[in-house]
């Protein structure tokens, strides 16, 4: 039993120690904003934070995450992230959407230590998360209207 | 294409129907079937049996709250497709679009075709629902009228009030005390007035799509986030090759250790489709995967086990060189008495290697059979394409079956081939209870409808002042259309043989060339393979890039520049004068667009060592719904590296009346970066009869860093709205290639590029 923290609540999990975090949160925990996309952390949709940092769910164990706090796309409520979402809005950002939930987290892990990126900051923290839309260049436009910059 | 165009448009005795339901209103389109009278038909569709009597589309329905609901029956997978076609009737309705909502319906026959692609939503439906929304706007009018006891003169509608001075009335009041049943005949229709454009209220305006806040918040629900009680998970186990292959051991002893594994099954698809085919059964995704490791299987492998890309490659140069292979497409005039009377001849050659649609949702499906009917849950682009199929792989009546619709993680064509829903079907048929089936991604992709690695053959015929006096093209590709809907391939113009039009459309482009050949050529190792996919861009997506490669080395020969060259030959004579109303002005559009994005691009100047400017057009999916497109490609050449950067892109787009133009915007920001990426990021290859290049570490789409500027127009019309979701693609990587020559002095030929 691995016991952590699903968006501020507690939650349990009894799944095997190598469980990919990714499907039990979204199979177990039954929080679908988490997408799959490649499995081997290469397009970012499955994005969580993990201690407040940005990290790819399919490739991380259910344990390592035993006492840690997790969030997910439905659980993100800092300053930032509403920025960040108002700001997708606005900039019509989204074409699939499979892909944003990652992008929204990576951004807002990218805002959490860097208030103000400057562009090249943004392609460099964003350059992991595919987006097969391809609706890269709102993507970063969102960022620079919710950032202020 | 066509074909499918007219299957749709093709509802006899079109009626537009109107009835009180419930506490709502429904109004939609509806095609009576012989012998029922109108009367019976309202009757119907007020107890909500159309099955048998309507097969209404562009139905919408209003409750007594004044909500407007619209059904769509397209798929959205990121065109924003419900927010463009409630537009459509809200304007005409005079619908407040506060009040409007919007619903993807079910595979229910009442429905009628359906089919998400082609960039053929608002184009083959904008009539339709324009009219639609009239009638509802006239049925509201009078009955509102008749409530006020006032004649319905001098009312009009718009926010969802139909008002006359101080008298008015809303939607919602007119629902709760209306008792509404009116019909119209198609002549009925035709003679009510229908917005002039510039009384438009919502189409061409800026909005909001309806579908974007839910994917800002993690709660839009795409497929792969169905779930059913009692559900089991299921992996593939797939066969070496995709056609052919059997299983000859199968030891599931390990898996057995592995916690929740339930069972391995055999597939027996009587469709054929799934040949050598295991399904690893469990309890959780996880343990389905950790099981499908374990389970020691091993095929008898089909006999296309051993191709390559090399051999796709080579059989296609092969046909493409033969002048006798394949179906006329085009043939204007006498193109080989032009080559044998020829000075010269100019021939090259242009290859495109295979490519991947992944999509980022990997193909999914989640099947339950329930009181005689299979239940699939699954998003997908041509429902009405893949239910025969399913049909003959349950042995049950496509009637039974129902598809139903999620929101798609991409599409770009994946999801027009619905065949990803057979294992689970068949796994959930044999297993009796619902099953949950998703494709990791490296199965994702070698079972993916690639688009087939393609070879053009051009031979221009000149005179010793090389000037064009013909050409003669050879395509070769595998045909999607072939295996999956034969009904659609085309006749040869001679009356001989078959094409695809879907491996050959922008092959009959918009200049004016006085003796033309085109031969369409399957490539047949490549068809038995695996099975061509349909990719965003489809047929032009490959074949604009040798034609329009190609005609900038006819300029280079001529020593004119490319565009003065191009606007010679698009001179909207003869058969390139366009036809009203879809392609009205012809190949004049095209060069419109093409001296437009010529000013905008200041093309002609100096441009700094290593870098320079290449040009090329495009007419869209097919000549009988042409989007009008030019692009100026600016790219970089590292001298060292030669790394090609695209600096940036300009593009002007001529398609008609926009509907909703920052959804349209979006939609070219992401064609043009998809020319980018098959341009230069995307090629997979055929090794040893699948593709070899399965996952992110190996195929590697366009990212942020690629990003160039851009710079897209739409050029004002009021014309007949034409696709957009793909042609914005089609002229990128010929734009490319041809600065790339622009550059280095270097021709470059297969695509993805490299130097």
């Amino acid at each position: 039993m691995i016991e952590f923290k699903l968006n501020g609540k507690t939650v349990r999990s009894d799944s095997p120690q190598d469980t990919p975090l990714l499907w039990v949160i979204r199979d177990e925990l039954k929080l679908k904003g988490t997408k799959y996309g490649c499995g081997i952390a290469q397009c970012g949709a499955c994005t969580v934070h993990f201690e407040g940092t940005a990290l790819r769910s399919c490739s991380v164990p259910l344990s390592a995450v035993e006492d840690k706090d997790i969030t997910t796309i439905e659980g993100l409520d800092s300053p930032q992230g509403k920025a960040l979402q108002t700001a997708w809005v606005a900039e019509q950002v989204p074409q699939c959407g499979y892909c944003q939930s990652g992008q929204i987290m990576q951004a807002a892990d990218l805002l959490s230590k860097n208030p103000k990126p400057s562009d090249q900051e943004i392609v460099t923290a964003m350059n992991g998360n595919l987006c097969r839309c391809m609706a890269y260049k709102r993507i970063h436009k969102a960022i620079k209207v919710a950032a202020g910059v | 294409m066509g074909s499918i165009m007219k299957q749709k448009a093709g509802m006899s005795r079109r009626t537009f129907i109107a009835a009180s339901v419930g506490s709502g209103l429904a109004m939609g389109f509806g095609s009576l079937l012989s012998g029922c009278s109108q009367e019976q038909a309202t009757e119907s569709l007020a107890t909500g049996d159309l099955r048998n009597i309507l097969s209404p589309a562009g139905w919408f329905e209003i409750d007594a709250h004044g909500k407007v609901l619209v059904n769509i029956v397209k798929a959205e997978m990121g065109q924003h497709v419900g927010t463009a076609l409630a537009r459509i009737v809200a304007d005409e309705l005079g619908a407040d679009w506060a009040e409007i909502q919007i619903k993807h319906v079910d595979t229910d026959a009442k429905w009628g075709y359906m089919v998400t692609g082609g960039s053929w939503s608002v184009f083959t439906t904008f009539q339709m629902l324009s009219q639609a929304g009239a009638a509802g706007r006239d049925i509201l009018l009078n009955a509102g009228a008749k409530l006020l006891d006032s004649d319905p003169a001098g009312f009009s509608v718009s926010n969802s009030m139909v008002s006359n001075g101080d008298k008015s009335i809303s939607f919602a009041e007119i629902v709760q005390k209306g008792d509404i049943s009116r019909s119209f005949s198609e002549e009925e229709l035709a003679t009510l007035p229908v917005k002039a454009a510039a009384d438009r209220q919502y189409i061409g305006k800026q909005t909001t799509a309806l579908d974007i806040p839910q994917k800002t918040n993690g709660q839009a629900v795409y497929g792969i986030d169905a779930e059913l009680p009692g559900m089991v998970y299921a992996h593939v186990l797939m066969p070496p090759t995709r056609y052919g292959s059997s299983i000859t051991s199968l030891d599931d002893a390990n898996a057995k250790k592995i916690n929740g594994y339930q069972q391995t099954i055999r597939l027996e698809d009587p469709s054929k489709q799934l040949q050598g085919w295991a399904l690893v059964i469990a309890d959780t995704f996880p343990a389905a995967m950790k099981a499908a490791e374990a389970v020691d299987i091993s095929w008898q492998a089909g006999p296309t086990a051993n191709i390559n890309e090399a051999e796709l490659i080579g059989e296609g140069e092969r046909l493409a060189a033969d002048y006798e292979a394949g179906t006329l497409f085009v043939d204007e005039g006498d193109a080989p008495q032009a080559r044998a009377s020829a000075d010269k001849v100019l021939k090259s050659i242009y290859r495109t290697s295979t490519a991947l649609h992944f999509a980022l949702e990997p193909a999914n499906a989640v099947v339950e059979f329930k009181d005689g009917k299979c239940h699939i849950h699954s998003g997908n682009q041509w429902q009405s394409l893949i239910l025969p199929t399913l049909a003959k792989a349950l042995d049950m009546p496509e009637s039974d079956i129902i598809i139903h619709q999620y929101y798609l993680g991409g599409g770009f064509g994946r999801r027009l081939w619905g065949d990803y829903m057979i294992p689970a079907a068949l796994a959930a048929k044999h297993l009796n209870k619902p099953v949950k089936l998703v494709f990791q991604r490296p199965d994702d992709s070698r079972f993916d409808c690639v688009r087939s690695a393609s070879v053009q053959q051009f031979d221009a015929s000149l005179d010793a002042q090389n000037n064009l006096t013909g050409i003669e093209h050879g395509a070769a590709a595998g045909w999607p259309t072939l295996n999956l809907a034969p009904g659609f391939l085309g006749n040869g113009v001679d009356g001989k043989g078959k094409f695809d039009a879907f491996s050959i459309s922008g092959a009959d482009h918009w200049y004016s060339i006085e003796n033309h050949r085109v031969r369409a050529i399957n490539n047949e190792l490549a068809q038995r393979t695996f099975q061509p996919g349909f990719l965003r861009a489809v047929g032009p997506g490959w074949v604009g890039w040798g034609v329009e490669c190609f005609m900038d080395e006819l300029a280079q020969l001529k020593q004119q520049d490319p565009i003065d060259f191009r606007l010679a030959m698009l001179d909207a004579a003869g058969k390139n004068a366009g036809k009203a109303p879809e392609s009205i002005g012809g190949a004049k559009r095209l060069a419109a667009v093409l001296n437009d994005v010529r000013d905008r691009s200041n093309w002609g100047r100096d441009m700094p060592a290593g870098e320079g400017l290449g040009v090329a057009v495009a007419h869209g999916q097919e000549r009988t719904m042409p989007t009008w497109t030019a692009v100026v490609a600016h790219v970089a050449v590292d001298p060292e590296s030669n790394k090609i950067t695209v600096k940036k892109i300009w593009q002007s787009i001529d398609c008609g009346t926009v509907v909703h133009p920052d959804g349209a915007l979006a939609q070219a920001e992401g064609a043009t970066l998809w020319g980018i990426s098959l341009a230069l990021k995307e090629g997979n290859s055929f090794e040893n009869g699948e593709v070899s290049k399965t996952n992110l570490d190996t195929y590697t789409p366009l990212r942020m860093a690629d990003v160039p500027e851009m710079d897209i127009k739409f050029m004002p019309s009021i014309e007949v709205p034409t696709g957009l979701g793909e042609p914005p693609l089609i002229a990128i990587a010929p734009a490319i290639g041809n600065a790339v020559f622009a550059v280095t002095g270097k021709r470059v030929y297969n695509l993805p590029i490299s130097l």
